[in-house]
């Protein structure tokens, strides 16, 4: 392999005289610790490289070496249910609390293989080779790489293997041979293939109210969450990763706090999935790359989330891929194209700011496998906008490429109204191709429910507008239970405590009774004052405040419990009317 | 002029070298092998060294920062000596009850600290999966603190303040009033002078010595009128010998750093003598990274008994909570606390503004298991309900307190009384005397306005059958 001189570091970046060829992206291997770094510019015989460890102690002179393949990482059934860095290079079995340099090992789980072809058996390219289990996390598969195909001349019995195990041998037609082992290198930059893309035609079920029936987000689809610090994008996307329908999650801290990763390691392990029965951590991949790691690594961690995430989609799973931030990830490009010397765009930002994120979202996608099977990758980054100020370059320009918009607001925030998502400021595009799947939920008129209560939020601002010059006692009746009915609802439903165990995951189904309350009661409190009950007498009813507590009294699967409370809810309003009527 | 390299007790000397001097940086010619961030002594004609070391390097030159004033250097006779070491600092437990100045030289008079070990200042990442989550609770004697932004040990939770408010009474305040709800804990206060005027370095010196609390402190003192370059490391000194309290010799250890606007401040004024390309309003675009090398220097260790527990404090140019530095301050620290310039006006002390302030780690430090179960719900409340009369004030500007509903007037009465008597103290409240008041405002309000409070709480706190 080539190698190169290193004549000048700066921060990430070090530029090295060239002995040979090296190709844009390649990988390469720097001084006697052999740190990583991957070739970003190529200029005559000088090369620009950055470097995915802290450069104290590198000095011209020193030399590096090419690999010659691009920058990839190992993917195998080793990966789930551990935290790894930037590279997926695992960040356990250190004796040191802290990331000494040039250090990392390489990964070589053990698992457990259960072969399901046959040698003779011809195969194309991402075919099911067998089964792998290992203890601590969900059953996955092993796959016969995307651009390997052939007959198989030999394949593995059934046993213990290492990652690195030859298990497969396979001859295509040219003749040539290939080894395959579970673990499989693939380039971070490029998408890995599926047989086709799917329309995004069902929601990505979250448990989070206000982001199921108002805002939902599809299977396959993307979501960004903008919001100034201390409005809950963190709190958000950590909920979202504990109660989300999808079978793989893969979180990424991307220049984010450390404590709330070691939270997350700490907590997940002991949380059941409702739905496996299973330990929450066996399903889940932490990427973590904290503010004080280094800038380079920060950069290339969501292009290595999300080749992750396909190579879990590709063995038939719903992925969900959260990271956060993306904002921080955005200023790790900064950080490196300011010191490349590149002519800076939009506040500083490089101006391929836009293809670049473009080139991240868009590998969120349901779809049909190589090996046959329906698998997707979801997609939800969060924004942290300066100053809470949306019109900046990377919420606009993530703006262009989400489809569901989750706009956190800091007012709600300081209210502790959590998850703080403004409903006017939010949206969702995909909710029509949504609708038959609530259909088949039980929940025929979701559209109408759904537009009921936007337009019900939407009044709220007309009306508390009005009132803040008139007054509010100067609103007519009606108007002021609108209000009130309004202020429910926020109160009921939209707000949702993370820390209550019966609230803070609310099923589809309880989501619409909740809602098909809440929509009644606004009508039935329409009706009343329309006969003369003042909205005071309404507000007073023990029913306001139980409707107020629902979501946390009521336990999380008793439907009949919310049946008894619309039953109470007609009988009060009906009696209270008849009081004045009478 | 003549130049060389000679070794001296296995240091090495390099004459004739420099080629520029600008403010605090030194340009030199690369005659030696040196690696980036050594420490290096500037020696002038005189024999005086100056620390400083290595901020970068390429194939022919090398710049030096230097820690002291440059004065009086002159090109033709620098010496630079060059240790081959990061810049380092001695640590042991004779650290406490110590003062020392913003490269951890002692300055009050004693003899040096005994070394136990010798650690780089810069730190290294810490493996998150080595971390432990913050847990467990300092009590500040804050109210609004306490009850409401409970600072949890392992957080970093910092103070956003503007010019002219309280922020030194407040950071003293808490120096000398924090504890742990278990008293016989080892916990031990780091004291972070940044860029001081004189007066404020001796307020704070005095304070601590008079309460007799700079026994378990360690004070570190940079004045305004030291260089600039100095700023960025005294932080990481301080850190430094924090960690060492804290992992090495299992205190609880809380870090007060006041002034981090004036690390900025030096941040980018080095920067700008680098010729390094502007982000935000000058500010280097490295700024956020490099902050995060110090906020994430807080934290629990795994198998380690101490914690690392950060109070930065900053000022607000402008009052501007959107400004780089409060910002990328909030991006990474676990909350803030907001002061307000219109409490402090009012007089009252400490004008704590509870709406903007959080802390995120909240739930990790309060409840049954630390302080008291009832305590997140009475935090909850204490927040819904001042949210709630902020808005009953903005329609009260506008309509006057007598075209307000009675519900309205309730909550304006509720949030003057909050201000006045729960936001102010004049002295420390312990949490059992803040929890109790807390509850005696929630008494003003209308039963149907405590929605974040269970019937059974309000059966026992508001209707008083246990409270």
């Amino acid at each position: 392999m080539s190698e190169a001189v290193i004549e000048y570091i700066g921060g990430p970046l070090l530029r090295a005289r060239t002995e040979g060829p090296f190709g844009l992206y390649e990988s390469v291997a720097i001084g006697e610790e052999r740190l990583l770094g991957e070739v970003v510019r190529l200029d005559g015989d000088h090369i620009t490289v950055q470097v995915y460890e802290d450069t104290t102690g590198l000095a011209p002179g020193r030399r590096l070496a090419g690999t010659g393949r691009p920058l990839s990482i190992p993917l195998g059934p080793g990966v789930l249910g551990g935290m790894y860095d930037g590279l997926l290079r695992p960040l356990d079995g250190f004796d040191s609390p802290f990331i000494p340099r040039g250090s990392f090992r390489e990964r070589d789980q053990a698992y457990r293989f259960t072969p399901s072809v046959a040698v003779g058996e011809r195969l194309s390219p991402g075919a099911v080779l067998g089964a792998a289990e290992r203890e601590g996390a969900m059953d996955q598969q092993v796959l016969l790489p995307p651009d390997v195909d052939g007959e198989v001349v030999e394949i593995a019995p059934a046993g213990e293997y290492r990652e690195a195990e030859v298990i497969c041998r396979i001859e295509n037609a040219r003749g040539e041979r290939r080894e395959v082992a579970a673990r499989q290198d693939w380039p971070v930059r490029i998408a890995r293939p599926l047989a086709r893309r799917l329309p995004v035609d069902e929601p990505l079920i979250t448990g989070q109210r206000v982001i199921d029936s108002l805002f939902p987000v599809g299977l396959g689809g993307k979501a960004a969450v903008p919001g100034g610090f201390g409005t809950g994008k963190t709190v958000l996307l950590e909920t979202l990763a504990r109660w989300c329908s999808a079978d793989v999650i893969i979180y990424v801290g991307c220049g984010e706090r450390g404590n709330e990763l070691t939270g997350m390691l700490e907590e997940f392990p002991g949380l059941v999935d409702p739905r496996s029965g299973r330990s929450l951590m066996e399903r889940t991949v932490i990427i973590a790359n904290t503010s004080n790691m280094p800038v380079a690594a920060r950069e290339a961690s969501i292009y290595t989330a999300v080749t992750l995430a396909e190579y879990y989609r590709d063995q038939g799973l719903h992925v969900a891929l959260m990271a956060d931030s993306t904002s921080r990830w955005a200023e790790a490009l900064r950080e490196i194209s300011g010191r490349l010397g590149e002519l800076p765009g939009e506040a500083g930002y490089p101006a391929y700011l836009s293809s670049r994120l473009a080139d991240f979202y868009e590998r969120a996608a349901k779809g049909e496998t190589l090996a046959g099977k329906v698998g997707s990758v979801t997609v939800m980054g969060t924004v942290s906008p300066p100053a809470g100020d949306f019109s900046e370059p990377v919420t606009s320009h993530t703006k262009r490429y989400v489809r569901s918009f989750w706009a956190l607001d800091a007012r709600r925030a300081q209210a502790r109204m959590y998850p703080a998502i403004n409903p006017l400021q939010s949206y969702a595009e995909e909710t029509s191709r949504l609708a038959a799947w609530w259909q088949a939920r039980g929940n025929s008129d979701w559209p109408r429910l759904r537009r009921a209560t936007l337009e019900l939020l939407e009044e709220q601002t007309r009306l508390e507008r009005m009132a803040r010059i008139i007054g509010k006692d100067a609103l007519p009746f009606g108007q002021q239970m609108r209000l009130l009915a309004a202020e429910l609802l926020n109160d009921a439903f939209l707000r949702q405590s993370a820390f209550s165990e019966n609230d803070r995951y609310a099923s589809p189904e309880r989501q619409t009774v909740m809602l098909r309350l809440l929509i009644r009661f606004a009508d039935l409190a329409q009706q009343a004052v329309a006969r003369g009950v003042t909205p005071a007498e309404i507000t007073g009813l023990r029913i306001y405040r139980r409707l107020q507590r629902m979501g946390e009294d009521l336990p999380p699967d008793d439907l009949a419990a919310y049946q008894a409370l619309g039953e109470d809810m007609e009988r009060e309003l009906q009696a209270l009317a008849e009081e004045v009527t009478a | 002029m003549s130049h060389g390299i000679t070794s001296l007790r296995s240091r090495i000397y390099l004459e004739g070298a420099a080629e520029r001097l600008e403010g605090p940086l030194l340009f030199l010619k690369r005659l030696a092998e040196v690696t980036l961030n050594e420490a290096v002594y500037v020696e002038d004609a005189s024999g005086r060294q100056r620390l400083g070391r290595i901020a970068s390097i390429d194939e022919a030159h090398m710049t030096v920062e230097v820690l002291e004033a440059t004065m009086g250097l002159n090109l033709e006779e620098i010496r630079l000596n060059l240790t081959g070491r990061p810049l380092e600092f001695g640590v042991g437990p004779g650290l406490l009850g110590r003062i020392f100045n913003g490269v951890g030289e002692v300055i009050d008079g004693g003899p040096p600290v005994a070394a136990r070990r010798q650690l780089a200042i810069g730190g290294l990442p810490v493996n998150p999966v080595q971390r432990e989550t913050p847990r467990d609770f300092i009590e500040t004697g804050v109210s609004t603190v306490d009850i409401m932004n409970s600072l949890v040990r392992g957080q970093k939770l910092p103070l956003f303040s503007g010019g002219g408010l309280p922020h030194d009474r407040l950071a003293a305040d808490i120096a000398v009033n924090a504890r742990l709800r278990q008293s016989d804990e080892d916990f031990a206060i780091v004291f972070v002078g940044i860029g001081l005027p004189y007066d404020s370095a001796e307020y704070f010196r005095h304070r601590l010595e008079e309460s007799g609390a700079l026994e378990r402190t360690v004070l570190f003192l940079n004045l305004a009128s030291d260089s600039s370059t100095q700023r960025l490391l005294t932080p990481r000194y301080a850190l430094t010998a924090a960690e060492y309290l804290a992992f090495e010799e299992g205190m609880h250890v809380l870090v007060i750093i006041t002034d981090m606007t004036n690390y900025c401040e030096a941040l980018r004024e080095v920067s700008s003598s680098l010729g390094e390309i502007p982000s935000r309003k000058g500010y280097p675009g490295y700024m956020y990274s490099d902050l995060a090398t110090l906020y994430e220097r807080a934290g629990r260790v795994h198998g380690r008994a101490g914690t690392l527990t950060q109070l930065p404090i900053l000022t607000m140019p402008a009052d501007d909570i959107g400004h780089p530095i409060p910002d990328l301050t909030g991006y990474i620290t676990e909350g803030q606390i907001v002061l307000d310039r219109e409490l402090d006006r009012q007089g009252l002390y400490p004008p704590v503004k509870v709406l903007p302030s959080l802390s995120r780690l909240m739930k990790d430090g309060t409840g049954g298991d630390y302080t008291h179960p009832d305590h997140p719900a009475l935090a909850n409340q204490l927040y819904a309900a001042y949210a709630r009369a902020q808005q009953a004030r903005l329609l009260a500007s506008v309509v006057g307190d007598d075209g307000l509903a009675e519900e309205d007037r309730q909550f304006l009465a509720f949030a003057r009384r909050f201000e006045h008597d729960y936001v102010a103290q004049a002295e420390r409240r312990s949490l059992e005397a803040s929890m109790a008041l807390g509850w005696e405002l929630l008494r003003e309000l209308p039963r149907t306005a405590l929605n974040r409070l269970s019937d059974a709480q309000i059966a026992q706190y508001i209707d008083g059958e246990g409270g």
